[in-house]
């Protein structure tokens, strides 16, 4: 009888070791993902900060591209991630609402579905190829910020569908209910009543989307970005510089990749900043929605 | 909410009014990393002689440069090669008849790690090794280590010229890496002990070490002489005569002050009696 | 009479917003259409030149030589190569971390971790290309003394940094959706927490946790900028797992400008793009399907 409570004894201490062990390797890989993203942060942090300068952010390159600032890139940036955001909002929007509110279950819908994730899983370089084929050579819009902002809003138009969706699924029915037993129009009540609530949700979707745009290299290397414009864009149809772009070719194709090495962790720190700052105003966001939800 | 899609509507429409504006004056260059340099030094003193005029600048390779002029994206293609026949008609089967002008010469210098104690090699120990036939250097006098071979990819004219020039057309070892630009080689070949490389005259830095080629080390001297077995012209191609904005911007290029320029640059500028078009 | 017809235009205008808005939620799909329609348009004609099988399975990518050669099996492999080696890296770190945001990290910590995640997520993909080239390259290469620190081990490590957080944030949905009442049962049981995360947790979210790691293998092939920076560049097929190698992506990046318009040039790399798109849309569909057809199952089923 001592045996066995021995023996069981011993045995809880086994399975209670396992669990330390795997607690322990789970523990580690969260650290080791924190580290991760922290060590890269703080590496371009340390070699960029010193070519951060209000010149910087504010001159065009010059000299072959070892002085000056990236100010062109950012103003294309700019463009191209607005560009695409006027593309895949309203687009995203109407679509997000005709699955949510107006759609029977049925093989239309699911069409639309398995349409919109496989657009989510198509490779950034071949909607590179796309924008190439298509906008530029077949529309004849040639090498610029139209068909730059075409294709990257096509990338983001998933995203936007699925955080609209999210956001509009979010709406309590109630509301839905109320409105039309107070006789008012399915549209009028979309419009007025869900959308409205909805629409602190879709913009979070929609600051993630601009994010993701501002960050692509591949579908903009051919459609609208350029090495060096020596002034701002006028129209629509001329190219620009981007700073996913501007890193790229800094670093690979440059005059003289390592004199300007320092300006390439300045353009990486200044994107990163830019990207990350986008994701953390929309993570706040959403936690903040989150927590103001009174329904 | 009604003002938001006002503002939405009014910003779409002035977007469109701005599509509406014909594109100014503007000259867009794309083509070889080789010459991108003398391009950019160029179009630098262009524009602040000429204040008016827009440049805009690409790399890409010679290929990407002669395609876009086939397909009509460029003014100017940057060539570090001669165009091809083939391209010639798909040019003209387009409307393109593609114009050749010599903007100054360059030698392809192939290029190794300072801490390589190889110094010189023949064309034919070159043409070996992109082969992938030598693949150690103490077979070539140097120390026993693996040969990294890297090379321009297949869009450079440079690595058309290395090809037709050294390797005599034969196919490059599979296992080259490689990169996307002069630069990209230079930063390569300044890592790592192990690589040997080839770049334009103009991109030599205190950062990686000429190889002397047949005994015969590049200079601007050996490349007109051609004493440098791997010389070349640069060319910029442009679609018929250069008109208007871009003809003065050639026109400015090959004048002595362009020259000059080409020379800072490390490249050779023309000789009085090659200067213009061929 | 003034109501019906008012009721009847009233009626029209809400059938009219609802086909429209339905127009364009079809656009999508319409999009995705044009796509493999260009794709295809613009890839098929390499075929008169050259049999589906030696494209495929052709070792010689030589595409600017007289007369071209267009083998893409060494691509084909280095993007295979690349994405088994992320995955050996980023499942087991997204896995873990998605167990312990789901069931055994505090409530400030979850939160804090999971914006650390996507944070990772938003890391745009050319910031790590140039990380791995300009600082794990080189540090490769020193510490292992390497002929190049651009090679399929520094692709697979920067690859990783990318897919784990698609795989831990589907894992962590996976996981949560599990039942309270099977964890309950399980502790009941006697089991402790880690026997019951590894034999009822994990099988019963198995088919999330796939889709997790299938669409995290989506995302790793389908990558461009970061393997055009670090896997090297040759299109050969590696030996070893610090050889360089060229997927597919990086081939169609790197060469895209200069294939001259309708080249047999220009149509292996839209024929290489359909091969990319058909694999990343296989594994798009095989997730879609495990998880509609294995959905976990309920409470309801209790």
């Amino acid at each position: 009888m001592n045996e066995k409570i021995l023996h069981s004894a011993m045995n809880m201490k086994w399975r209670y070791f396992k669990q330390k062990l795997f607690f322990g390797a789970v523990r580690l890989s969260a650290l080791v993902i924190t580290v991760a993203l922290l060590g890269i942060l703080a590496y371009i942090l340390a070699n960029g900060f010193r070519a951060i300068t209000w010149e910087f952010l504010t001159q065009p390159p010059t000299d072959s591209m070892t002085k000056g600032g990236i100010m062109p890139a950012i103003v294309g940036t700019l463009y191209l991630t607005v560009g695409a955001i006027l593309v895949a909002l309203p687009l995203g929007v109407v679509s997000a609402i005709f699955l949510t509110e107006y759609a029977k279950q049925g093989a239309l819908i699911r069409i639309i579905r398995i349409g919109v994730n496989c657009l989510a899983g198509v490779p950034s370089v071949v909607f590179g190829l796309f924008g190439l084929g298509f906008f530029v050579v077949f529309l004849k819009f040639g090498s610029s910020i139209l068909a730059g902002a075409l294709t990257l809003g096509i990338l983001i138009l998933p995203t936007i569908i699925g955080a609209a969706e999210e956001a509009l699924k979010a709406v309590p029915q109630t509301f839905r209910e109320a409105s039309l037993a107070l006789g008012v129009s399915k549209w009028n009540t979309i419009f007025r009543i869900v959308l409205p609530s909805a629409l602190p949700g879709i913009l979070t979707g929609a600051i993630l989307g601009v994010g993701r745009a501002a960050g692509e290299t591949a579908p903009i290397m051919f459609t609208a970005a350029a090495f060096f414009t020596a002034v701002l864009p006028k129209s629509i149809f001329d190219e620009v510089m981007a700073l996913p772009y501007h890193i790229y070719v800094l670093a690979t194709a440059g005059t003289h990749i390592e004199e300007t090495r320092p300006l390439q962790y300045g353009t990486v720190l200044v994107l990163i900043a830019l990207v990350l700052g986008i994701d953390l105003i929309a993570i706040i966001m959403r936690s903040m929605l989150r927590r103001n939800k009174r329904w | 909410m009604r003002k938001f899609f006002q503002q939405l509507i009014l910003g779409g429409f002035c977007l469109a009014i701005g599509a509406g504006t014909t594109f100014a004056e503007n000259i867009v260059i794309k083509g070889s990393t080789t010459v991108l340099p003398i391009a950019q030094v160029t179009l630098e003193a262009y524009m602040k002689a000429n204040p008016g005029a827009k440049i805009s600048l690409s790399g890409g390779g010679s290929g990407e440069g002669i395609k876009a002029l086939i397909d009509g994206s460029t003014d100017i293609a940057n060539s570090s090669r001669e165009i091809k026949r083939a391209e010639v008609e798909l040019a003209k089967s387009k409307g393109v008849e593609p114009k050749e002008i010599a903007v100054a010469i360059d030698a392809i210098v192939p290029i190794v790690n300072p801490k390589n104690r190889v110094k010189d090699l023949t064309i034919d120990q070159l043409s070996q090794i992109y082969q992938g036939k030598i693949t150690n250097w103490k077979e070539v006098g140097g120390d026993d280590l693996q040969i990294v071979v890297i090379s321009r990819d297949s869009s450079s004219g440079t690595f058309e010229a290395w090809g037709e020039m050294v390797l005599n057309k034969a196919k490059v070892t599979p296992k080259a890496q490689m990169q996307a630009s002069n630069g990209a080689i230079v930063q390569a070949i300044s890592k790592n002990r192990y690589a040997i490389g080839y770049i334009g005259i103009g991109y030599i830095n205190k950062t990686v070490k000429p190889l002397t080629v047949n005994g015969v080390a590049a200079s601007a001297k050996t490349a007109l002489s051609k004493e440098f077995p791997v010389s070349r012209f640069l060319y910029m191609y442009t679609n018929g005569e250069p008109k208007g904005e871009t003809a003065k911007f050639i026109k400015f290029i090959l004048s002595s002050a362009g020259q000059n320029l080409v020379a800072k640059e490390g490249f050779v500028p023309l000789p009085a009696d090659k200067k213009g078009k061929k | 009479m003034k109501n019906r017809k008012h009721s009847f235009t009233k009626h029209t205008k809400e059938i009219a917003i609802r086909d429209l808005f339905g127009f364009f939620a079809f656009l999508s799909v319409l999009l995705l259409g044009l796509i493999l329609v260009f794709l295809f348009r613009e890839g098929l004609p390499l075929f008169k030149q050259i049999s589906v099988a030696d494209f495929l399975f052709g070792t010689a990518w030589y595409p600017t030589y007289d007369p071209p050669e267009y083998g893409i099996w060494p691509l084909i492999v280095g993007s295979l190569a690349v994405t088994f080696f992320a995955c050996i890296i980023a499942v087991p770190l997204g896995l873990l971390s998605a167990v312990y945001i789901a069931e055994i990290a505090p409530a400030g910590i979850k939160e804090i971790l999971k914006s650390i995640i996507e944070l990772l997520a938003g890391l745009p993909s050319v910031v790590l290309g140039f990380f791995g080239m300009v600082i794990v390259g080189p540090w490769l290469q020193e510490t292992f003394d390497l002929p190049t620190g651009l090679n399929i081990m520094n692709a697979a490590v920067m690859l990783a940094i990318m897919a784990i957080p698609t795989i831990s944030s589907i894992s962590e949905d996976a996981l949560y959706a599990v039942p309270r009442e099977f964890k309950e049962a399980s502790y009941a049981l006697g089991a402790t927490k880690y026997e019951t995360i590894i034999r009822v947790i994990i099988p019963a979210a198995l088919s999330g946790v796939s889709t997790a790691v299938i669409l995290g293998m989506a995302r790793a092939i389908g990558e461009t900028m970061v393997v055009l920076m670090v896997a090297g560049g040759a299109a050969a097929i590696p030996e070893g797992i610090f050889d360089a190698v060229r997927p597919m992506t990086a081939s169609i990046a790197a060469e895209m400008g200069e294939a001259p318009f309708r080249s047999g040039h220009y149509h292996a790399l839209f024929a290489t793009g359909i091969v990319l798109f058909l694999i990343t849309l296989a594994f798009n569909l095989i997730a879609d399907y495990i998880s509609n057809r294995f959905r976990e199952t309920g409470s309801g089923t209790l």
